[in-house]
């Protein structure tokens, strides 16, 4: 593979990039940024292998494909920016004016518009992708953190982790239009693709709250109980649902294991071991893979997403946090 | 900044209109004693506004949620001087603050916790580590957010024993705070196994904890005070005082670690923290008050949090929702040390994880892995709910 990489780099670029066009299956790669390493660490998911680490800036956590697939940003928050890798280049090529202390960000629809949550001064930074600068900010709850968009586009959804609310933000007028106050410490916000509900995951609570977006309050809650674990030890962190909302995937942080929920009935199905403080997870496009970090053991577990099975586990770098994989 | 501009008035639009009430005004107390200890180091040197500094954070904080929910937070300070009455200024005070942080000594704090009885108001002891207060001398009124000293000696115990630093010899000082510290490292050499090969006492003579020759002195001192002493894996000190404990480290007559009092120190907060998203009020505490967080600070803080996260929780400013939901075992709190934090029914103390620091980075996070409890891990930090002498009323 390493070689396959060298000559790909070798290649001119129009070139390898008709080459991953044309075989999209072979190319899917993850990225995942690991938070102590500074390092983004590139996994080719058919061979289950690193294949790229790439040098980024400090404290690397969120981690996002743009829509087109070209770039892929990554939030570094000791240097108070978020920085662009080139995904033909695998290389930094620029930053974005994110805000102090960026973690967690999201897109719109068509990829314009970045939404960026700085946990150190109480907003949610605007950024226009295509000019590469800010263009507003919306003042939050304390510790923004959990960001999400609405599949219709018209609804931002920003957690704060000492308020403790999910911030409904009208993304046209880019005003707070309802506050849901959930659990304590609110970290990740997953919309279900119709739009039907919206999941926020709360570390210290140790629930995710099942919100009612039109009517904006909470409906429901997950629970998590494993034999043997204290329940603080059980700190729910990202969520990954499929496409046909049907089964999520929930990160239980120190309890080191991902919950597979029924999406329909809340009802937790089973418990997979993975590794230790696991964090945030990512599809493959197809939908046959889970990948999920393990923040202490510095590793990515690969759970088989219809068997429900932890298969692999591949060792990446120091802490690793986020990972994104293009969907394209 | 255009848009910022618009995005400020829209938000303001929105909070006006839609909540078109006044704000509900939530007042909180601080009451303190004028006046600090003289420390050893002059780092450790607390400011004038150590703990309080914490409180103005937290009703930032506070009203940051406040904005969303029409709920307007105010603190209001007291000092009390020399041979003023803390009965008078707590009642005085509990008039129009239903809840009062306190940073008072022992006698100070039961007298204004008694005297306030009846007015429903409550106090939260953001300083004072005596298990006493907890204990025989439990108050109703009262919310201990500041770690007991059994606490502390228990979360340090755990780390030596899990070190296979088990002989331990023991210096203790002369007052009365130092001989409770030393009882409560006696209880937790027993409780998790370590030994107490000797017991040693630093005598106060007196004298000014700042001179021009002092180096000298003390470098030909501490040798000869800790010398002849039995086979020992680590020397742990109970100054509550500020006599000697900083003293010891690299002047030892063998060369062994020093803990407790100096060296590796148990306790609730410190600057250094940095997991678990503590780097982000790290920060906000620094960029409002010009100055590193201390523990005080901390517990302060989440006295002031709890009361904001009630509010919020209920949606309420009323002191009996309040107060009935903080005692409920709904509650819990987000305080940076990893796991939320609760409070113990039968004492009103709150539970935490206790730091390790060596006054430059956290060393370690107590309860240690492997110290299992049925309820919480964390009771296996201080007086037990099967131990406890407190009837709360």
């Amino acid at each position: 593979m390493m070689i396959g990489l060298k000559t790909a780099a070798l290649l001119p670029t129009g070139l390898a990039i008709w080459l991953a066009a044309t075989t999209p299956a072979a190319a899917v790669l993850a990225y995942i940024s690991n938070e102590k390493g500074n390092t983004v660490s590139v996994i080719d998911t058919e061979s289950w292998t690193v294949t790229a680490t790439i040098k980024v800036g400090q404290r690397p956590r969120g981690i996002e494909v743009t829509r087109d697939g070209k770039s892929v940003l990554v939030a570094v928050g000791d240097d108070d920016t978020v920085q662009v890798i080139d995904v033909a280049s695998q290389k930094v090529v620029d930053s974005l004016p994110s805000g102090p202390d960026p973690e967690l960000f999201t897109q719109d629809a068509a990829g314009k518009v970045l939404y960026v949550a700085n946990e150190n001064d109480n907003t949610v930074t605007v950024i226009d992708l295509d000019k590469r600068t800010r263009i507003g900010d919306v003042q939050v709850g304390v510790e923004p953190e959990g960001m999400a968009i609405s599949p219709d586009g018209n609804i931002l959804i920003n957690t704060s982790e000492t308020t403790n609310m999910a911030h409904f933000i009208d993304t046209k007028t880019r005003q707070i239009v309802a506050n849901v106050l959930v659990d304590a410490r609110p970290r990740f916000a997953e919309f279900k693709r119709d739009g039907s509900e919206l999941w926020v995951s709360s570390e210290i609570g140790g629930t995710v709250s099942v919100i009612d977006p039109v009517k904006k309050v909470v409906t429901g809650k997950i629970e998590f109980e494993i034999p043997g674990l204290r329940r603080e030890a059980i700190q729910p962190v990202g969520i990954g649902m499929t496409k046909d909302a049907k089964i999520a995937f929930i990160a239980l942080g120190p309890a080191n294991r991902v919950a597979v929920v029924d999406a329909v009935s809340h009802k937790v199905i089973k418990y997979l071991l993975v590794g230790q403080r696991v964090w945030h997870m990512a599809f493959t496009p197809d939908e046959k893979y889970l990948l999920v970090t393990n923040g202490v053991s510095n590793d990515v577990s690969v759970i088989d997403v219809a068997a429900q099975k932890v298969i692999k586990t591949i060792q990446v770098g120091e802490l690793p946090w986020g990972v994104a994989i293009p969907q394209r | 900044m255009i848009w910022w501009l618009i995005g400020a008035l829209g938000w303001w639009a929105v909070t006006s209109s839609a909540l078109a009430a006044d704000p509900v005004t939530i007042n909180i107390g601080y009451l303190r004693q004028a006046g600090t200890q003289a420390t050893l180091s002059l780092l450790d040197q607390p400011s004038e506004d150590d703990g309080i500094a914490g409180a103005r954070l937290a009703i930032e904080d506070n009203n940051t949620t406040g904005r969303f929910l029409n709920q307007q937070f105010k603190l209001d300070d007291v000092r009390l001087k020399d041979g003023d009455d803390p009965a008078k200024a707590a009642r005085e005070l509990a008039g129009d603050h239903a809840f009062i942080v306190a940073d008072l000594p022992p006698d100070a704090l039961l007298k204004a916790a008694d005297a306030i009885r009846d007015s429903g108001a409550v106090l939260f002891n953001v300083k004072d580590p005596d298990d006493r207060l907890r204990e025989a001398n439990c108050r109703a009124n009262v919310i201990h957010i500041a770690p007991t000293r059994t606490m502390l000696a228990d979360a340090l115990a755990q780390y030596l024993v899990w070190k296979q630093w088990k002989r331990w010899l023991l210096v203790v000082g002369s007052h009365d705070s130092d001989k409770l510290l030393a009882d409560a490292y006696r209880r937790a050499a027993a409780r998790f196994g370590a030994k107490i090969v000797q017991e040693r006492v630093f005598e106060d003579t007196g004298g000014a904890r700042r001179t021009d020759s002092g180096v000298a002195l003390i470098q030909r001192q501490i040798p000869v005070f800790t010398q002849q002493a039995p086979a020992y894996d680590v020397l742990v000190a109970a100054d509550e005082s500020e006599v000697f404990a900083s003293y010891l480290p690299y002047r030892t007559w063998d060369p062994r670690p020093v803990a407790g009092s100096a060296g590796l120190r148990p306790t609730g907060w410190d600057a250094s923290q940095d997991q678990w998203g503590a780097i982000q009020i790290q920060n906000r505490f620094v960029k409002l008050n010009s100055r590193h967080m201390t523990a005080t600070d901390m517990q302060a803080w989440l006295a002031t949090r709890m009361i904001g996260e009630a509010a919020s929780r209920t949606a309420s400013g009323d002191r009996n929702a309040i107060l009935t939901f903080l005692k409920s075992p709904d509650f819990s709190i987000a305080g940076f040390k990893g796991q939320r934090l609760t409070l113990r029914d039968w004492n009103l103390q709150l539970r935490q994880p206790i730091l390790l620091v060596d006054g430059r980075m956290v060393v370690s996070v107590s309860p240690q892995e492997g110290f299992l409890h049925q309820f919480s891990e964390l009771d296996t930090l201080g007086v037990d709910r099967p131990e406890t002498k407190c009837r709360l009323q």
